[in-house]
């Protein structure tokens, strides 16, 4: 023992007991291995992990949290969403006109393709991947449930959907207020838009999960979604447009059941007064009529959760 | 040194003839297996039962007869809080390509319930005990298979957990890899306290990381035991002399020893330390030069099929040198 050694004697208090047991004396350069720590803080369970895979799926659908090259397409339909809500709003203030020139509840219905479009390439991006990079195992190897994956799922792109289709309709209230239009009268206009891009933003959501749930191919899912849109949406309105010639009014009403955005036309007919936008004005012929839209929008929500629920309970752990 | 397996009444996984019938096959057989805590290999063929077994366990397949409880918890009624202390690594690849570790694996914590600052700081920790350093920015997509399979393997110990479930974590990695993620695993439970269930379907990798061994084979349990004990019945050594195979194989039966000859070979079950004496002796007794003389572990294969007849199996070691000019 020479004295450097004993001048500095425990000059390593909070060591580890191994290291200093065995080095006792010696100054030698170590690297300071922390070493593995337990975690003793709170785990917060299913809610949380929930709404952690919630916001992170919602952030995901404008590209947040993913590369550059992800935020430009949600970025550049959300400007394309919100340009004509400027425009009239432009256009209102300054010709001084005493209505907005389009209703709240048509507005989604006139910029569906934005709208399909948004659904058709941020629907597989939620789910396909996770399928395709088989990530889904990880996420039920972990506290969560299937309900829980499949409703953070589904609410994040509602949300993302919701968002979308609400903030021109705010940009177009705001504006009507500038332009000091009726306060009750816009009021209640923007409340129905609400409500109805709401279940929009339900329906699109589900349908949308659900083509994307079926294949783990992103670029599948994408072209299904678009073909599933826009083909029932020709479809019916092609027939609508035969009634119409043929001066069958009610069968225009009817048709309307059968693709997502003329459900939401019909549906917002009769329920919110608003202006329909088949051929004609012919929205629901009657109660009956009114109903089956109602039922077939809820049907289809409820309908796709389950689909959902059923697929994951097949690829969950695949 | 081995503090943590005094306690043997601990287990960890215990199941009852747990079954699990598809319509086609019967995945898991009447399995009734304890795992004390430790590093515990799980060795079976490939459509054994071992990713099933794992999938009841983790709460996530109902058992078809039987009952499994991980951890003191039922997996039929308590699979989510068995999800939050349990850490599971698939077999399969499982990372988005265009995320980075550290972005991922924050996820993963989130997804086991830890707050954000915690998920946080126990990714940063993790990932550096997995062996990831700068490179844990980067998108995934951009990984060797090493490093996704430590990022694999970093999801599932982020969230602190009392039992991992590593599915084939030496897959595709070439032998220093492999070597290296063994030594991770034992790691896992010397350094941080957690216990290991490992599978594969090689035997000889997991002799040299588990304490414990448990064969299944068509979803039945075949054998298990500690892994000392379970050297000791499956090794052989192989010996060859230059002459009088017949009287040295007379002279090791007659001392006890079960042997057979196998060509030129002799294969000598190894019964304790005390065989490579007795066969030491019994070839200088004889006056024979010894051509060779090398422990033989058995492929997981022989297992299956009668021990005594297999041919030579995976050579893992020569422990004695071959002892040439013994005589």
């Amino acid at each position: 023992m020479t004295q450097p050694d004993t001048a500095t004697p425990h000059a390593t208090p909070g060591a580890p007991a191994a290291a200093a047991g065995t080095r006792a004396g010696s100054p030698p350069d170590v690297i300071h291995n922390i070493g593995y720590r337990s975690y003793e803080g709170p785990r917060l369970g299913r809610a949380y992990a929930r709404k952690s895979l919630f916001a992170q799926s919602l952030r995901g659908a404008y590209g947040l949290g993913r590369s550059a090259k992800s935020k430009v397409l949600p970025m550049i339909l959300l400007g394309v969403m919100c340009l004509p809500a400027l425009i009239i709003v432009a256009v209102t203030v300054f010709a001084d006109r005493s209505d907005l020139p389009v209703q709240y509840t048509r507005y989604a219905v006139i910029l569906q393709a934005v709208i399909t479009l948004f659904v058709a390439s941020q629907a597989p991006q939620s789910v396909s991947r996770d399928l395709r990079f088989k990530t889904t195992p990880l996420y039920f190897s972990r506290p969560i449930e299937r309900v829980d994956y499949v409703a953070a799922k589904y609410a994040a792109l509602a949300s993302a959907l919701f968002l979308l289709t609400a903030l021109p309709l705010l940009i177009l209230y705001i504006g009507a207020l500038l332009a000091k239009l009726s306060f009750g009268h816009q009021t209640a206009g923007f409340a129905k838009g609400l409500v109805s891009v709401l279940l929009l933003s339900l329906l699109f959501a589900g349908i949308g999960l659900v083509i994307s749930a079926v294949t783990p191919r992103r670029g599948f899912g994408v072209a299904a979604v678009i073909a599933l849109f826009v083909i029932t949406y020709a479809a019916v309105s092609s027939v609508q447009g035969v009634a119409a010639a043929q001066e069958r009014y009610d069968v225009i009403g009817w048709i309307g059941l059968f693709s997502p955005i003329t459900l939401i036309d019909g549906f917002q007919t009769w329920f919110l007064g608003a202006h329909s936008a088949f051929p004609h004005a012919s929205g629901p012929p009657n109660a009956a009529a009114g109903i089956a839209y109602l039922l077939v929008l809820l049907g289809i929500v409820a309908g796709t959760f389950a689909l959902l629920m059923r697929r994951y309970e097949k690829v969950g752990m695949a | 040194m081995a503090r943590a397996t005094t306690v043997v009444s601990v287990t960890v996984i215990a199941t009852e003839s747990l079954s699990k019938r598809y319509p086609s096959v019967t995945a898991l057989d009447r399995l009734s297996v304890a795992v004390a805590p430790g590093v515990t290999g799980l060795v079976g063929a490939n459509g054994a039962g071992k990713s099933t077994l794992i999938k009841i366990l983790l709460g996530l397949s109902p058992a078809t007869e039987g009952r499994a409880a991980v951890l003191g918890l039922d997996v039929a009624t308590e699979g989510p809080r068995i999800r939050g202390l349990v850490g599971y690594m698939p077999e399969h690849d499982c990372l988005p390509p265009d995320v980075s570790a550290t972005e991922f694996v924050v996820h993963m914590a989130r997804m086991s319930g830890l707050p954000p600052s915690a998920a946080r700081e126990r990714t940063a920790d993790t990932l550096r005990h997995v062996g990831l350093y700068e490179e844990r920015y980067r998108p995934m997509g951009g990984y060797s298979t090493g490093m996704k399979q430590r990022v694999k393997l970093a999801q599932a110990l982020v969230h602190d957990p009392k039992l991992v479930l590593l599915d084939e974590p030496t897959n595709g990695l070439d032998p220093a890899g492999r070597d290296e993620m063994l030594g991770l695993i034992r790691r896992v439970h010397t350094d941080f306290g957690i216990s290991v269930l490992v599978t594969s379907h090689l035997l000889g990798e997991l002799e040299r990381t588990s304490d414990h061994i448990v064969v299944i084979d068509g979803g039945k349990l075949l054998r298990a035991s500690s892994t000392s004990d379970f050297t000791q019945t499956t090794a052989s050594l192989a010996v060859e002399v230059t002459d009088r195979e017949g009287e040295l194989l007379a002279l090791l039966t007659g001392a006890g020893l079960t042997a057979q000859a196998n060509g030129h070979l002799l294969l000598v079950d190894i019964a304790g330390d005390e065989t490579y004496d007795t066969v030491r002796d019994a070839v200088a007794g004889l006056g024979v030069g010894l051509v060779r003389m090398e422990q033989r572990r058995h492929r997981i294969a022989e297992l299956f099929i009668d021990d005594a007849s297999a041919p030579a199996g995976e050579t893992a070691h020569a422990t004695e040198g071959d002892g040439r000019d013994a005589a």
